[in-house]
């Protein structure tokens, strides 16, 4: 890969980005919102998880929630892109 | 309509029984799950259910099909409630159609199973005394809690 590709392949994981996030259940009454647009430059779910619970009185660590991206389950480990829609997912309980 | 799906209003489970009419079948087995007055301990005074519904819709037709394709059956259905429930109210219903009862009966409860573990839908428990908790987030959350690994795992 070309130093320049690899430049700016690294830099669009790291500069901001704005995407949305979705709260539900315990989360959204600790955001105290439904939803929000936001900037960040989380790489990835976990980072942006640490972003919000160091702005929102949040209760639930990483290990028990599940984190969706467009409608869809996703790792933590997934890059971030801008546009996203976010959603971090508490223990369920339907039924 | 879709075979998994969300109400707002209560469920209809003569028309939803309807839908699962079938010639060719000789067995129907149906779970209802209903609002009850206590939890661990607790008097309940009601329930409020929410849903990330986008995706819980998507999750709940996964189940759903392999239910079908696991234990063969013809028809099966699963419709849940949304919103603010009363005691005794009808939360959750499952229905499935087979040709022989053994695997309506074995559908029924895989799908009922999957369900409470795997679709993103959460319960707000009520009490008498005033308080409220999301079922299965209070507890984890406490620090240190040794059940948070498992939440997504556990089941009532």
């Amino acid at each position: 890969m070309p130093p320049s590709a690899a430049c700016c392949a690294a830099e669009s994981t790291i500069s901001p980005k704005a995407l949305t996030v979705q709260y539900y259940a315990l989360l959204r009454e600790q955001a105290g919102r439904r939803e929000e647009a936001l900037t960040t430059s989380a790489p990835t779910p976990r980072e942006l998880y640490a972003e919000l619970a160091a702005r929102y009185p949040f209760t639930l660590t990483p290990e028990v929630l599940r984190v969706a991206i467009n409608g869809e389950f996703s790792e933590w480990s997934t890059p971030l892109a801008a546009g996203d829609a976010v959603v971090f997912i508490p223990p369920v309980a339907g039924g | 309509m879709a075979a998994f799906r969300f109400s707002r209003t209560a469920l209809d489970v003569a028309a939803l029984r309807a839908e699962l009419a079938d010639p060719a079948c000789g067995g129907y087995a149906a779970f209802e799950g209903w609002v009850r007055d206590h939890n661990e301990g607790e008097r309940v005074r009601r329930l409020e259910y929410e849903a990330f519904e986008a995706l819980a819709v998507r999750e709940g037709e996964r189940i759903i099909a392999a239910a079908r394709e696991r234990f063969g059956v013809a028809h099966a259905l699963c419709a849940h409630r949304v919103g603010e429930l009363g005691i005794g109210e009808l939360a959750v219903w499952v229905g499935v159609s087979a040709a022989h009862r053994d695997e309506a009966f074995r559908a029924c409860r895989f799908i009922i199973d999957e369900v409470k573990h795997r679709v993103p839908i959460w319960k707000k428990e009520h009490y008498v005394g005033g308080d409220s908790g999301w079922v299965n987030c209070e507890r984890c959350a406490a620090p240190g809690a040794e059940s948070g690994a498992h939440a997504h795992e556990r089941s009532r």
